[in-house]
């Protein structure tokens, strides 16, 4: 798999800390909802840093989108989250993974769950859920810390309108007032009350940082669902 | 610590595939799965895959000038990737 030169678009700013990314690039050959792209940038004196980010974008989109949260210390989100304007190139090589992936082929009932922007894949799905008209019965639990931190919050409530969507949220640090979702860290309790029972053999992507993930594995397993009918992705400092 | 599918651009440039189905044999305990639900530090020296059972060492990736050094001693078996069609449903 080789690298090739992306062209910047457009920069969209999502929330504070995390912007979606349009990219043009040449002889693209098209994804699955849920794989990644591994960027590239060289310094001036040849030194490179690699990271992976999610797709976010559906494969029935236009464009592809990538959405990247700028973490403190991060050496390339902070550039991507931060420098990055139209029209400037990027080296990316893609689409990546062949595991954390969904299409309609694979059914469901389809239980997504994110941990901050552990969303992005899982908003890919989505898109492409909607996008091919299927009826795939989908549930989301999304958990962020504020409700300020929660990534294509509008998209997400336009698509819990849909029939056969439902989208539920977790704020784990801040809660505005009047607030009807969760509202604490995803637990075992948590993942009983929001995810299908075991009896309905929901398909399950986790994807979010690594001890989110842990998490809600760990629940999902102990609760009676199949190993083989949950597929996790972790993201971290130090990967994605 | 991260999972397989942080390292598929990697493994799928060495291997010339997608192996984040293809499924692996630990060669310290026998525990089979799928590469993208092994547990991967990337910042080791190089990229080191670990059993997520026993934590033995399955893989370990260096690449240096473009090339890459490929330790796989800590595989006792590795599934040939399936082939996209069939790859969906493991």
């Amino acid at each position: 798999m080789n690298w090739s030169i992306a062209t910047v678009v457009d920069v969209l700013a999502e929330t504070d800390r995390t912007v979606s990314i349009v990219l043009e690039v040449p002889g693209w050959p098209g994804h699955r909802a849920g794989q990644h792209v591994d960027v590239r940038l060289t310094a001036e004196d040849g030194y490179q840093a690699q990271r992976s980010y999610s797709i976010a974008s559906a494969p029935d989109d236009d464009t592809l989108v990538l959405t990247v949260e700028r973490l403190d210390d991060g050496e390339v989100s902070s550039y991507l989250a931060g420098e990055l304007r139209a029209a400037d190139e990027l080296e990316l090589r893609g689409p990546i993974g062949g595991y954390f992936v969904w299409d309609g082929s694979l059914g469901g009932p389809l239980m997504l769950i994110g941990g901050g922007s552990g969303i992005v894949p899982l908003r890919a799905m989505l898109r492409h859920r909607i996008a091919q008209s299927s009826t795939v019965p989908v549930r989301l639990l999304y958990s962020a810390r504020t409700r300020a931190d929660l990534i294509y919050h509008d998209e997400l409530v336009a698509a819990a309108r849909e029939p056969g969507i439902d989208v539920r949220y977790t704020l784990t640090r801040d809660q505005p007032e009047g607030w009807d979702g969760y509202d604490r860290r995803v637990d075992l309790e948590l993942i009983r009350d929001a995810v299908w029972p075991p009896a309905d053999r929901p398909l399950v992507y986790v994807c979010g940082p690594t001890a989110f993930v842990e998490v809600a594995a760990d629940a999902l397993v102990s609760l009676g669902h199949e190993p083989g009918r949950i597929r996790t992705e972790r993201f971290g400092p130090t990967g994605r | 610590m991260l999972d397989g599918n942080a390292i598929a651009g990697t493994l799928s440039a060495v291997f010339g595939a997608d192996m984040t189905l293809a499924v692996s044999t630990c060669g310290g305990c026998g525990a089979r799965g799928p590469l993208a639900e092994t547990a991967v530090y990337l910042h080791a020296p190089g990229l080191v895959v670990r059993c997520r059972t026993c934590d033995s060492v399955l893989v370990v990736v260096v690449e240096r000038d473009g090339r890459y050094c490929v330790d796989v001693r800590g595989v006792a078996g590795l599934g040939e990737p399936p082939r996209p069609a069939a790859g969906r449903r493991p």
